[in-house]
């Protein structure tokens, strides 16, 4: 399988940080961790449907979960190889195949796992197996199964080619593949219009994000080639030579290899792939960081400006300001998919594009300032949205906006370990919260108003408690992982004193930035304990009667479709389960049982519900591969945390970052701050964690307070904006939405009137000349041919006469001849 | 007295040939049509006869008379049958109905 070690760095051992190029390890099975997945997805794709009908539903999810374990069984073989390499060689390699060559460029199907990718690639499919295994539970009831675990099994494969591409190409094929399986399980229900639109919205809205990415990709890609200038920054060893520009001859990958310059043995110039990429802007001697960091386009920083525009990639992706608004409206997807791909996995693609960049990121403090502000903002911004919602997945949407906008601080501080960290640690507790809300919803029929929740801790114990520990640590408890990457983040950005913003140095962003952070890092501990309190305390609300406040929910469509089955269902208050079996509840089955008369479909129960089980109004816990999984995340949330244990406590770098620090090679200087201090500031963020439970807690628990109450009716205009989402979406169809429309309306006027005006007068005239043409036809070569058949018939008609069929006509004609002749014959002589 | 010559033959046989063609033109009767051929081949045998006397002398222009005479006697015995095979078709002699030949 595998050949061995093959080439070395150069013996520069001298530096603190290696900064040679990446010793690589070649390994040929690489491919097989993506392809499991792809495999499961194409089974049930095709024949999944015969599958569930001939062998039931089992079938359809022992494909899609085992091909779930097989990849995560082969990343942890993966992970192991790496580990058995030193540290500053952990690379491993696998080329396929060349997929184009032009020129100077040159793109494999290549994967490669350094300990960034291998980070990202446990998480995925070690956390979506698990979310595989929580939807066996939660979509138990849905008619289109295998449709489902099919898209499910296509995301992950996206997802892994993306972290595991060695290649712009293949990472920008994959990022566009998690858009289109995310598009795909948010209008799963695609009956529902409002599901299908919010799946177009998130589609759409990536790809104002795509364009960034892209034109920042394109513009690195030409600023490594294209604009080198003789003597321009470059060492005296580089030389540009003509072949750098040239599109010369090169067809094949070994041709274009060697049309490349190299110094050191680093290939130079213009290329997709991120190692080399890396090698040649991290190895000072090739002179590219230099020469990059004195390009400029319109007087701004090609640097920057690449760095921005592919953060404006990151913004789409992973939900930022102002490219956030599909993120929550992606909640209409089912719930293991708000889990797996809105919280845990897809969302986090713009955090390690960033990551997987550092080392250009690092050379423009613009960049990074303006990735970190917006981080901030965002932060700050989703986490305030998210204290009025009533939706628990709405909360638990803005809340992943809000977390996502804490690991851009990270990255775009330059604490790239502590942003990769922070992904990994709300991979774990998101995930948790999601499933445990879908636990939530499925205990609750369906219901997912927090409002017609509550009491809830008494008939799931198990949701309650991992709920409660993923509450925990979000919310910054030393005791689970979030507060150990929250702190590291926060503790990064308040020494960070580097950055700038368009090219102004700007040393009071960090703390700016900080003081943002701890103020958003409150409102996570409130809004998350407020959800907690809300759902799981008081007593139960639901029942029938209670979908009159819907009107005034500004997600009323969902909800309103939501309310309608869920009040056909629960209107026989007091109908006890039939026979108590757990099975899951697939929101269209409901749909197709609602219209039945509720008594009717109780009374018999077997007749809807082929599993037989009846609904009643008590919530009820989950099935235990729902819960299981939730125990299992809510335990990694703990575990996780011993990865981060922060290096004032322990005197040594922690572990994830020790581990990380070969990928993350950019050198981000921070200014050094006594330990005390740093002590301190952890002792703030715990304090903050206490403060928003502890508000949470005197507000929300068991529904006692009235005060939420009342500070809603008092200011009910600051209320109403906030509950509103300040009212973006609709600033967005104000702004964007209807001059593009308006746009689009006028192209089309113009379209009809002009364009076809000119396409009708061509088709007039070509009419015409083709009429004149048939004119000719007709009357010219027609009348020609008929002419000439006319005349030899008229003369034919004429001459018969001739021909009497006398003999003495003919006689007569003899004569004449024998006249003439005589005649002629006295005349010529 | 005028001396009977070639020339007074010639005319008198240039007349019978004349006649005869005129008859054979013109009749409407197909047993006229026969005597107008008869006509234009006495014409004929007036000129062998003339020609043989003043001309070449011997009997070989008498011969061909006499040839021609049977000749014309079995030319009519022909023409005649085709009269009758005319009137069979046609129910009449008259030559201007036995156009079948414009066909």
């Amino acid at each position: 399988m595998e050949h061995a070690i093959v080439e070395h760095a150069p013996a520069l051992e001298h530096a603190a940080r290696e900064l040679g190029r990446i010793a690589v390890t070649h390994v040929s099975w690489l491919w097989l961790i993506p392809v499991f997945p792809a495999v499961g997805a194409f089974v049930n794709a095709v024949i999944g449907w015969k599958l569930q009908k001939v062998l039931g539903k089992r079938a359809v999810h022992y494909i899609a979960v085992g091909a779930m374990i097989a990849s995560f069984v082969t990343a942890c073989v993966a992970f192991a190889r790496l580990l058995q390499l030193p540290a500053e060689q952990r690379f491993l390699q696998d080329t396929l195949w060349n997929l184009l060559t032009a020129g100077r460029l040159s793109v494999n199907l290549g994967f490669a796992l350094d300990p960034l990718s291998m980070t990202m690639v446990l998480i995925i499919t070690g956390i979506g197996a698990l979310i595989h295994v929580f939807s066996i539970g939660y979509m138990a009831d849905e008619p289109s199964y295998w449709r489902f675990f099919s898209y499910l099994n296509l995301f992950v494969f996206a997802m892994l080619l993306l972290v595991m591409g060695d290649n712009f190409a293949m990472m920008f094929f994959g990022w566009e593949g998690v858009g289109l399986a995310s598009y795909l399980l948010i209008a799963f229900w695609y009956t529902d219009p409002e599901k299908a639109a919010a799946g177009m919205k998130a589609f759409v809205v990536n790809r104002f994000g795509d364009f960034g990415f892209l034109a920042g990709l394109l513009l690195l890609f030409w600023g490594l080639g294209g604009a080198w200038a003789p003597d321009q920054g470059a060492l005296p060893d580089y030389r540009p030579v003509p072949a750098l520009n040239a599109v010369a001859g090169a067809v094949t990958a070994e041709q274009a290899d060697a049309l490349a310059p190299r110094v050191e043995e680093i290939k130079l110039g213009p290329t997709m792939n991120f190692r080399e990429l890396r090698d040649q802007i991290v190895v000072e001697k090739t002179g590219v960081a230099e020469h990059l960091a004195h390009q400029e386009i319109w007087g701004v920083s090609l640097l920057a400006l690449i760095g921005m525009l592919l953060f404006v990639g990151a913004m789409g992706k992973s939900a930022q300001i102002p490219l956030y608004v599909w993120l929550p409206d992606a909640m209409a997807g089912p719930t293991p998919v708000s889990a797996l791909i809105h919280a845990a996995t897809m969302v986090t693609a713009g955090v390690y594009m960033v990551a997987r960049l550092n080392f250009v990121y690092a050379l423009s403090p613009s960049a990074m300032g303006w990735v970190a502000l917006i981080g901030a903002l965002t932060a700050l911004f989703a986490a305030s949205i998210g204290f009025f919602q009533y939706d628990i997945k709405k909360v638990l949407a803005y809340s992943t906006v809000s977390q996502l906008g804490f690991m851009f601080i990270g990255v775009g501080v330059g604490a790239y370990w502590a942003g990769t960290y922070h992904l990994l640690t709300h991979a774990f507790f998101k995930a948790t919260l999601f499933l445990g809300s879908g636990s939530v919803i499925l205990g609750c029929h369906h219901e997912q108003d927090m409002r017609k929740m509550g009491g809830l801790a008494r008939y799931m114990p198990i949701t309650r408690w991992t709920y409660l520990l993923a509450c925990m640590a979000i919310a910054g408890f030393p005791w689970m992982n979030g507060f150990y990457s929250k702190d590291e983040i926060l503790w990064k950005a308040f020494t960070s004193g580097h950055l700038a913003l368009f090219g102004t140095p700007t040393p009071w962003l960090g703390p700016v930035i900080y003081a943002i952070g701890i103020v958003a890092a409150t409102g996570t501990a409130f809004y998350m304990y407020r959800s907690y309190y809300m759902t799981f305390t008081g007593e139960y609300r639901g029942g029938a009667g209670h979908h009159d406040e819907h009107n005034e929910d500004p997600h009323s469509a969902t909800a309103t479709a939501m309310s309608h089955t869920s009040v056909l269902v629960h209107a026989s208050d007091g109908a006890v389960h039939a026979d108590g079996s757990d099975l899951g509840h697939g929101a269209p089955a409901h749909g197709a049982h609602g219209h039945v008369p509720a008594a009717a479909a109780h009374a018999v129960p077997d007749d809807a519900h082929a599993g037989g089980h009846g609904h009643g109004a008590t919530p009820h816990e989950s099935p235990w591969t729902i819960t299981f999984v939730l125990a299992t995340l809510a335990l990694g949330s703990f575990v996780t945390l011993f990865l981060g244990i922060p290096k004032a406590w322990s005197g040594v770098e922690p572990v994830l970052e020790r581990w990380l620090s070969p990928a993350l090679s950019a050198e981000v200087s921070f200014v050094e701050k006594p330990h005390e201090l740093e002590l301190l500031f952890q002792a703030i963020g715990v304090g903050i964690a206490f403060v928003g439970w502890f508000a949470a807690r005197a507000l929300f628990k068991d529904a006692r307070s009235e005060v939420p109450t009342r500070f809603r009716e008092r200011f009910s205009a600051l209320w109403t904006l906030v509950y509103n989402k300040y009212y973006v979406d609709e600033l967005y169809a104000a702004v964007i939405l209807r001059p593009t429309i308006g746009i689009a309306r006028l192209a089309s006027r113009f379209d009809g009137t002009v364009i076809d005006g000119l396409v009708n007068l061509a088709g007039a005239i070509g009419r015409f000349l083709g009429w004149i043409d048939a004119k000719i036809d007709q009357y010219v070569v027609d009348g020609a041919v008929n002419a000439v058949a006319s005349a030899t018939i008229g003369f034919g008609r004429a001459i018969r006469h001739v021909q009497t069929g006398r003999i003495q006509t003919y006689l007569y004609g003899a004569l004449g001849g024998a006249l003439v002749v005589v005649l002629l014959n006295f005349l010529i002589s | 007295m005028v001396q009977v010559s070639l020339a007074h033959f010639l005319v008198v046989g240039a007349l019978l040939f004349s006649f005869g063609m005129v008859t054979v033109a013109t009749r409407r009767n197909a047993v006229g049509v026969l005597m107008g051929v008869e006509l234009i081949l006495n014409g004929a045998n007036v000129n062998f006869v003339a020609f043989n006397h003043y001309v070449v002398g011997g009997v070989s222009g008498q011969v061909f008379a006499l040839f021609v005479i049977v000749l014309a006697a079995a030319e009519a015995a022909v023409g005649l049958a085709i009269v009758l095979a005319i009137f069979q078709t046609f129910k009449t002699i008259d030559v201007r109905f036995a156009d079948l030949m414009r066909e």
